[in-house]
């Protein structure tokens, strides 16, 4: 029987695609939330799940090391992910990619400052608005940037707003909306066609269902 | 630099070792021999060459992967080979024209910028074939099977063929009235089967809806022999070129399941490997444990058009270095004859060595006195019994 490997995220997102999962016939045999391992086995014999952080997904996915992940569209457009396939969109996790700047500031001309964690997709965003950046690569906390006068905007996942609010920020410019996609490394769609379609099936089936 | 990290290679650049390099080597000249026998000619394309006939019409998707320098002799600009194609090509539209079918094979590295996939060298050796002057199926044929043929002949056991055609895409996009530009965008998203982009594109570009519904579906259709004749029956309303090269398709696909009866066939009508150079049916080769083609190869016509001369032509590519990390790779056991070999020594053994050697025996110098280790990987070695050289075991 054909092994199949799905890489999955810890939290929330792993708590909206158990259940797509589960209507494909993939249940894990033990509590992942409870539990410290990071592979699981499942009801599936001959499927195997992976518990990774988010930013690694596409990686192993990439590499083969797992056949099938759940990633989020900005994590993908982040890596470049020309050599994954993304046949689903699993309609969970809904964000949207925004630059924010400080509220009542009005925009800098010129070359700006933009910090963030997308280096990619803001040097690739603001190349698309013709304008030059300076980016800056920060891991977390990017709202602190334009307060500290160490970047004029931020690129970042913007939800209900309110952590920028909260930080004296206004959103500008919507960049895309992200959600969480299936994706498939491009050798075992081919390998093991039968077994991933009947997965991606499935787990399509119960996205509609729930949409 | 330190003295510490002098010894480190360039990212993705690696230097064989002996044991793999036998292996690589006896793959090299396996192969070579299988093309001979098909009737293909073996060329050395040089390794540089200028880049105003390297990035010719395949070349084109190169351009960014291949190295270049100015020449200083005639100030243009030279390319280090990322691929031997266009090379071929060139013999065939200039140096080595031959009326009707030209068959050309060759081995060598090349070498890319960037790794063209995870963890891949950017230094592979490729072996290859090119089939010139031969338009149609029968042709397509041919080098298909004998892409198969190179993967037995390399000992890989299980064979994955992934078949296309990218005139499938092309019909479509102009029964859809594509522009370029929205060509451009829809392959990209193809590529990645990215289903949401893929709605949301073909809402924006697309009004007919019979053209729209198969844009859509055109991502799934992919898996055995039974997505042709559902393809068929859903482009017979919208394009009759889209359904001829889908019946091109089946036609070669059931010529090679004939042959190759254990190769498992799977096709991707929206693979489009190679896009802005091929012109028809397309393959690739993949196995387990390797996340890219192995070989990957299909139809290019015309491409000599540049050099003047303009002709059907079709090839594939295989990927040495990655087929070698596929194998177990060992030294084979230990043959070999271990002789101790210092100035002064009588003539008659060195006599007897050069007797071994002519003999296709692997004759080992011990030098200085030294004894036989592993090493030397030597099974037997040579002693004076008797008054005469003899070959003893060890």
């Amino acid at each position: 029987m054909t092994q199949i490997t799905i890489a999955l995220t810890k939290g929330r997102i792993l708590k909206e695609t158990l259940p797509m999962l589960a209507a494909a016939g993939i249940e894990p045999l033990e509590d992942i939330s409870k539990s410290r391992k990071l592979t699981f086995e499942t009801s599936a014999a001959n499927v195997r799940l992976l518990i990774l952080r988010g930013v690694d997904v596409p990686t192993y996915v990439k590499f083969g090391a797992a056949d099938i992940g759940v990633a989020g569209k900005d994590t993908l457009m982040e890596s470049g992910a020309d050599e994954l396939y993304e046949p689903l969109d699993l309609n969970i996790a809904h964000c949207q990619l925004m630059t924010a700047g400080i509220k009542g500031v009005p925009p800098k001309p010129g070359r700006i400052k933009v910090a963030t964690k997308y280096v990619n997709i803001a040097r690739d965003y603001y190349a698309s608005q013709g304008r030059q950046t300076d980016i800056i690569k920060l891991y977390g906390a990017m709202e602190l940037a334009p307060i500290l006068d160490l970047a004029d905007e931020i690129v970042d996942i913007v939800d209900t707003g309110n952590t920028l609010k909260a930080n004296g920020l206004e959103p500008r410019e919507f960049i895309c909306d992200v959600s969480s996609r299936l994706i498939v490394n491009k050798a075992s769609m081919k390998m093991k066609h039968q077994s991933i379609q009947t997965i991606i099936d499935a787990i399509a089936k119960a996205v509609s269902v729930s949409a | 630099m330190t003295s510490a990290d002098r010894w480190l290679l360039p990212d993705g650049v690696e230097e064989i070792l002996p044991a793999d390099a036998e292996q690589i080597e006896q793959l090299r000249r396996r192969l070579l021999n299988l093309y001979s026998s098909w009737g293909y000619d073996l060329v050395i394309p040089p390794l540089l060459e200028y880049t105003d006939s390297l990035l010719i019409g395949l070349g084109r998707d190169l351009d960014l992967l291949t190295f270049k320098v100015t020449d200083q002799l005639s100030g243009r600009t030279l390319g280090i080979r990322a691929d031997i194609t266009p090379q071929t090509a060139r013999m065939d539209a200039h140096s080595f024209r031959r009326e009707g079918a030209n068959r050309l094979c060759y081995a060598g590295h090349v070498v890319y910028t960037r790794p063209r996939g995870p963890l891949a060298t950017r230094t592979p050796i490729q072996a290859g074939v090119e089939l010139y002057g031969i338009a149609g199926l029968n042709a397509d044929a041919e080098v298909v099977s004998l892409m198969l043929e190179s993967l037995q002949c390399a000992g890989l056991p299980s064979l994955h063929i992934d078949l296309g055609h990218v005139g499938i895409f092309r019909a479509l996009a102009k029964a859809g009235k594509l522009d370029t530009p929205q060509e451009e965008a829809l392959f990209e998203l193809l590529q990645r089967k990215a289903a949401t982009e893929i709605t949301h594109w073909v809402d924006a570009n697309i009004s007919d809806p019979a053209i729209a519904t198969l844009l859509l579906k055109l991502p799934s259709l992919a898996g055995d022999a039974s997505v042709l004749a559902e393809a068929k029956v859903l482009f017979a309303e919208v394009s009759s070129d889209a359904v001829k090269a889908v019946e091109e398709l089946q036609l070669v696909s059931a010529q090679v399941g004939e042959r190759y009866p254990q190769a498992e066939l799977y096709f991707d009508l929206s693979e489009l490997r190679g896009y802005h150079y091929h012109t028809g049916v397309v393959f690739a080769a993949f196995a387990p444990g390797f996340g890219n083609a192995i070989a990957n190869g299909g139809r290019y016509d015309d491409i000599g058009e540049v050099f003047g001369h303009a002709r059907p032509a079709t090839g594939f590519s295989v990927d040495i270095t990655a087929i070698n990390s596929l194998l177990q790779t060992e030294f084979t056991a230990f043959t070999g004859i271990f002789a101790p070999a210092n100035l002064g020594e009588p003539h008659e053994r060195w006599q007897a060595m050069r007797a071994l050697r002519a003999k296709g025996e692997r004759v080992v110098c011990g030098l200085n006195d030294s004894t036989v280790t592993a090493d030397h990987r030597c099974d037997r070695q040579l002693v004076l019994a008797d008054g005469e050289y003899r070959v003893q075991s060890l």
